[in-house]
């Protein structure tokens, strides 16, 4: 078969050259959308910092509906089409199933995000990312979700095809790597999640023609929410992936064990999806029991597989750097990575952040009676933003720096910059989620133009601490920006000017040969192995571990304690 | 080119253990992952909303 393919000097790994071009092209999308969006992100926090108070409250509304729109969709399910072609045709030495296909769904997402881009630019359109009926958006913002949704399905089919290329020509032995495990549990989410979209964005779009007379609000909210927090369940399961692919690219790090990875999957698979009940808490119209069985992941079930990975991780971390000869106290293989490095840095912090302020907070909302603190307050956009772009954005800027010498093999320009990018955007969305859910737990609502309700029939004071956070969050936000610019100019910089890369790349520190990956092999051709680490030696991570738990379980019972607070029994 | 070292443990009659063919097929796991929320988020819940009584 006259395929077109390469050989990668570094990781050894066969990559097929349109699996290539379709990586690179939808990551060069994501990287456009993210700056488009994070622009916008960056009016909605000035206008939200009272000093400041940038925007009127029309274009406030416009620029948060496009901001969501762009950055919890756009950028982040372009990139994960990139995840989706790299976990399955290269990682799996196979061609890519139906190329055409591919492209297809490509330019589907493209034309999709413009023209609801332009929809929501027009003004017509300012429904924010949910878009409840009855507020009515312009057809043509329907029928551009519609067109990217259509497009992410021709992707995922792509990777399930690809799937059966690789297993049809026997391209691997035995059982797929656990990165692309983890690719394949974010597709099955994605199905689910474009099924749900299609499902109420239909008729959605006909009512917006005048077609359909009547959406009911609360069935429309139902199945929204079956897409809108899945696609963000998608995102765990990419950035998890990703959190497994660079460890093993940078360290030769592979799992404690395979099986139990896997097996965490399993749970997101099963699970992960029932969480969009946790938008319907303070509904009426459905029962405790659908709200308890389904916020509560089924039973926590879900939260138990993030632990796992919470655990195995970091833990596959340790093994890998006490295998190079860091076994010096319990902590020595922490301070001795490559803390230099941002893909491994950029990782090491979205895996830490999406679990302390995403995690937990996600738990503690997820609970019913202490949702009632904090619902639709900015509250839940802190949990977000802790989980969507502390957890996901930051794990997918690590990667970038591994493919742009893998895939674009191009070096990066400016490494300086690159070394700094995600401790200042680690630093500005830490703030970013901590101080809107400061605020959040002061009372201050979400989607709210003007705090102060200057000018309102029925004004309210929130208390000084409320203006503090939120003008904290302005500052965390000028910083988030300042990093999204450095990797943005790093990143574009690197794709177009960036000194060609010929030979093998160092993806992180030298080690012996045949001890990274516990195998003859070099450290990054790790990533597309099957296998465990085989060892449960890792008491730094036990100890971290521990101190995550210790936080859990205090913040949690504050939480309780808020609530026995406002709502006392007597 | 490198190929997946690992294979599926075998039981000692020489049968692959189900929880390893569960993992191993890619469309039971995503018939299974279609499945389960569809069927306690998006059924159970709009039996819930459609059983509401209209108001007279």
């Amino acid at each position: 078969m006259a395929e077109a393919f390469r050989t990668c000097p570094t990781t050894g790994l066969k990559v097929h050259l349109p699996a290539e071009n379709l990586i690179k092209a939808n990551a060069v999308a994501a990287v456009v959308f993210l700056a488009i969006g994070g622009f916008f992100g960056l009016l909605v926090a000035l206008t939200r910092w009272p000093a400041v108070h940038l925007l009127p409250a029309d274009w406030f509304y416009l620029a948060l509906t496009a901001h969501g729109l762009d950055v919890l969709l756009v950028w982040i399910i372009f990139f994960e089409m990139a995840v989706l072609y790299f976990a399955s045709a290269v990682l799996l030495n196979c061609r890519l199933a139906t190329p055409r296909v591919a492209w297809a769904g490509f330019v589907l997402m493209l034309a999709g995000a413009i023209i609801v881009n332009v929809a929501v630019l027009q003004g017509q359109s300012t429904v924010m990312f949910t878009s409840y009926v009855p507020m009515k958006a312009a057809p043509h913002f329907y029928l551009g979700m519609l067109l990217f949704a259509v497009g992410a399905l021709l992707g995922c089919f792509v990777f399930f095809g690809t799937l059966v290329v690789a297993r049809e020509e026997r391209t691997y032995r035995g059982s797929i790597p656990l990165v692309t495990f983890g690719a394949l549990t974010a597709a099955i989410i994605a199905v689910f999640t474009i099924a749900s979209g299609a499902i109420i964005l239909i008729p959605t779009f006909l009512w917006s023609l005048g077609i359909i007379q009547h959406i009911d609000t609360m069935v429309y909210k139902t199945v929204w929410w079956a897409m809108g927090h899945s696609s963000q369940q998608i995102n765990v399961a990419a950035h998890v992936a990703v959190w497994y692919a660079i460890a093993a690219m940078v360290l030769g790090a592979k799992p404690i064990s395979e099986k139990v990875s896997r097996l965490a999957f399993l749970f997101y698979i099963l699970f992960l999806q029932l969480a969009s009940a946790h938008h319907m808490l303070v509904e009426p119209g459905v029962s405790s029991e659908w709200k308890i069985f389904n916020t509560s992941y089924a039973m926590y079930l879900a939260v138990l597989g993030s632990m796992i990975h919470g655990m195995t991780v970091p833990g596959s971390i340790e093994a890998a750097q006490r295998r190079r000869g860091l076994t010096n106290g319990i902590f020595e293989w922490l301070r001795k990575a490559p803390w230099g490095n941002p893909a491994f840095s950029g990782m090491f912090m979205s895996l830490v952040m999406f679990g302390f302020i995403g995690g937990i907070s996600g738990v503690v909302m997820g609970t019913e009676q202490i949702n009632l603190i904090m619902h639709n307050t900015l509250y839940v956009p802190g949990h977000f933003h802790g989980t969507v772009v502390a957890g996901t954005t930051l794990a997918f800027m690590a990667i970038t720096y591994l493919v742009i010498p893998l895939i674009f093999r191009r070096e990066l320009v400016m490494p300086r910059v690159a070394k700094w990018q995600p401790y200042v955007f680690g630093l500005g969305v830490a703030g970013i989620s901590l101080f809107m859910m400061g605020a959040g737990t002061l009372g201050v609502a979400r989607r709210h133009w003007d705090i102060t309700f200057a000018g309102a029939m029925l004004p309210y004071d929130y208390p000084g601490a409320a203006f503090l956070m939120m003008g904290l969050n302005g500052l965390s936000a000028v910083l988030a920006t300042i990093g999204g610019i450095m990797y943005v100019v790093v990143v574009v910089g690197s794709v177009f000017f960036g000194r060609r890369v010929e030979g093998p790349v160092e993806l992180g520190p030298p080690a012996p040969r045949g001890v990274a990956g516990g195998s003859d092999l070099p450290a990054a051709e790790v990533v597309g192995q099957y296998g465990s680490a085989g060892t449960l030696k890792i008491p730094g991570t036990v100890a971290l571990v521990g101190v995550f738990f210790v936080c859990f379980v205090l913040y949690y019972f504050v939480n309780w304690k808020y609530l026995s607070e406002i709502w006392p029994l007597r | 080119m490198p190929e997946s070292e690992g294979k599926p443990p075998v039981e000692g009659d020489g049968r692959v253990p189900f929880m390893q063919r569960l993992l191993d097929n890619p469309f039971l796991l995503l018939f299974l992952g279609i499945l389960v929320p569809t069927v306690f988020y998006l059924l159970w819940g709009i039996m819930e909303i459609v059983q509401i009584p209209v108001a007279p």
